[in-house]
């Protein structure tokens, strides 16, 4: 649906877009995640028609896109700040595009027709530009950062309602966002990028599970990261020791220069303390140093002899993991397979 | 008995703790705008007073004779010659008006959208001839629109006519020439606020949605600029009815307007009364052109949507 061939957009020696290659298909919920100023906004704005590349080229549908002005593209964009039209109502900013109101029940706005458009909640902002953009039929959505200026409850009530509109039009949407929950909870692929350069594409469980480094792994949730030394590197897969670890045998991980050392990752929350005399295949022995109650869930620090930085761990409170004191010793009990390597 | 009297004095010094901080404020307030409210009372109510109660009088010769009367009313309102001169005012006025804005408005858009780390610069050009005075920005119209003015000789020069064009000078158009000029930047200001405060993606969002650069021009940017042209239609209309310079430099007889005729009868008429007459209608006639040009505006930009 659409091809982002080889993009760069540099602004003097800038780049704020570094030679991207990507791939969006029909009818994909797709995003783009990232901090700012990774190129994210850029990449969207260039799909548009507001930008264009330095070099490479974009595809639509087929379509090269070059030279083709924003008017002129099958793409709408939902803006950042909703870009509503002050001077008129609601009706007429959804209509702004052609005669037809359709739109206007798909996103439950049933009423609001002539409420002038600078009387609307944050919601019901959002909304408007929404159906908007809808109502043109685009080929692809873009939404650029739509929801940040919610708070959270209507943040997270807009994300289920985007995700079910998205399902319910079929139509390819690609969202900007620097919020990783939610590109989690809406995507069915994520781009995750940094400093103008694309760093992974995969689907929302991969991108979580099977970070390709560190910088994803990490902006990604949190992530225990340990050394690890390679003791053995095939084609396809290398083997890894770290102290304190079993042995883990892994895809070998994007970038893995051959040899030497790797990074072994693992997620807080797959990190569990055995209570009583419950047992784990592997398990990791150390003394609680800090810990942080948050409601359903505690974060724990705990110090594991021989280890160069604490585990983070978190658990449920369901056992009185919230009651636990600090110094005590604890066990960990992990399943080999939460181990990810990462290159350097 | 001590409680109850505590009892019901408590809520009266409640509010008497409040009032006295109220009028402070309010004290306060009118200290602070009392040099501009005595500037305003002396220097523009006082006298407009006084134009409107000699306008109820009136003159024979030096003697003021001060019983009521609306004869000088009368007179302003059915003499043909007050009447035209006053509705060439309002026609060059607007004429003028009508020219300032539609020359500013492309300048103003292009500082504001294409000026780029320049506007400032562009904005302290604008006001360069303004450096200078008003009256030797007109006496230098005279010279480029004279019998041996710079057009005269260049036009000329160039074989299109074959002696000086007297059409140009001393006539109602080289009166709406000058005045568009002078008027220039301070139609410009205005109209750049106001295109300034145009959100830029709004201009995206009018791209996006389909339309062209001149559609969106036309349906998001100009409707959201009107407030500065109409400030900018005003700031220069208003001024020009009663502009009294520049007809008399570059006006020539067919070029007098209201103005004129209002100082003759102060001066060499010695008909006070009549020339405030003249004044009042001239502001009420003023107040409800302006009054209805603003709607005007208004209820197109209403049309454009």
């Amino acid at each position: 649906m659409i091809e982002i061939r080889s993009v760069t957009r540099s602004y003097g020696t800038f780049k704020a877009l570094d030679d991207a290659t990507l791939t969006i298909r029909e009818g994909e919920f797709f995003s783009l995640l990232g901090p700012s100023g990774c190129g994210k906004t850029t990449l969207l704005r260039m799909i548009a028609g507001f930008d264009d590349p330095t070099s490479g080229a974009i595809l639509v549908d087929g379509q090269p896109m070059d030279g083709i002005p924003a008017n002129r593209r099958p793409t709408n964009m939902v803006f950042q700040s909703y870009a509503i039209f002050p001077h008129l109502n609601v009706e007429q900013n959804v209509a702004y595009g052609l005669k037809r109101l359709r739109a206007l029940a798909q996103v439950s706005l049933v009423g609001l027709g002539k409420r002038g458009a600078t009387e609307l909640s944050g919601g019901q902002r959002q909304r408007v530009a929404l159906a908007r953009a809808l109502v043109m039929r685009p080929k692809v959505l873009l939404l650029d950062e739509p929801l940040s200026a919610l708070d959270k409850k209507l943040r997270e009530q807009m994300q289920v309602e985007l995700r079910r509109l998205q399902q319910a039009v079929g139509i390819t949407f690609v969202l900007v966002t620097h919020d990783q929950y939610e590109a989690l909870a809406l995507s069915d692929r994520i781009a995750v990028m940094f400093g103008g350069r694309i760093a992974q594409v995969a689907s929302p469980k991969e991108i979580y599970q099977r970070p390709a480094n560190r910088q994803v792994a990490d902006f990604l949730g949190g992530m225990n990261f340990m050394k690890g030394s390679v003791v053995e590197a095939n084609g396809a897969t290398i083997t890894l020791d770290t102290p304190g670890f079993c042995r883990v045998r892994t895809d070998r991980p994007a970038g893995f220069s051959g040899n030497g050392h790797a990074t072994l990752g693992i997620r807080p929350e797959r990190l569990r303390v055995l209570w009583d005399d419950a047992r784990a295949s592997h398990e990791i022995s150390g003394k609680v140093v800090e810990r942080h109650y948050f409601g359903e869930i505690t974060h724990l620090v705990v110090d594991v002899p021989g280890f160069e930085k604490p585990l983070s761990v978190t658990e449920t409170n369901d056992f009185g993991a919230d009651d636990l004191p600090i110094g005590a010793a604890i066990r960990l009990g992990y399943d080999p397979d939460a181990l990810v390597a990462m290159a350097d | 008995m001590t409680a109850v009297a505590e009892a019901s004095a408590s809520p009266r010094s409640g509010r008497g703790h409040r009032r006295p901080l109220l009028q402070s404020e309010r004290a306060q307030g009118l200290a602070l705008i009392s040099p501009t409210l005595l500037y305003a009372l002396v220097l523009l109510v006082a006298p407009i007073a006084v134009v409107i109660t000699y306008s109820f009088w009136s003159q024979d010769y030096l003697t003021v004779d001060r019983t009521f009367t609306l004869d000088q009313y009368r007179i302003a309102l059915t003499e043909p010659i007050y009447r035209d001169l006053l509705l060439r005012s309002l026609w060059v006025s607007l004429l003028v008006s009508f020219f300032t804005v539609s020359l500013a408005y492309p300048i103003a858009y292009y500082i504001s959208f294409h000026g780029g780390r320049h506007k400032s610069l562009w904005l302290f050009l604008i006001t360069i001839p303004f450096w200078t005075s008003y009256l030797l920005r007109v006496m230098s119209w005279k010279v480029i629109l004279g019998y041996n003015g710079v057009l005269n000789s260049g036009l000329m020069g160039l074989g299109i006519i074959d002696e000086p064009s007297t059409a140009l000078l001393y006539n109602t158009s080289a009166v709406v020439i000058t005045l568009t000029h002078a008027w220039a930047a301070f139609a410009i200001l205005p109209i750049f606020v106001s295109l300034e405060k145009v959100d830029r993606t709004l201009v995206e969002a009018a791209k996006d949605l389909g339309d062209g650069p001149i559609r969106s021009f036309l349906r998001v940017t100009l409707p959201l600029s009107l407030p500065g042209v109409i400030s900018a239609i005003l700031i220069v209309m208003i001024p020009t009815v009663g502009d009294y310079v520049t007809p008399k430099l570059v006006g020539g007889k067919d070029g007098v307007m209201i103005a004129t005729a209002i100082e003759t009868q102060f001066k060499r008429g010695a008909n006070w009364p009549l020339g405030a007459a003249l004044s009042v209608i001239t502001m009420i006639v003023v107040t409800l052109m302006a009054a209805s040009i603003v709607l005007i505006i208004r209820q197109a930009g209403r049309r454009i949507r």
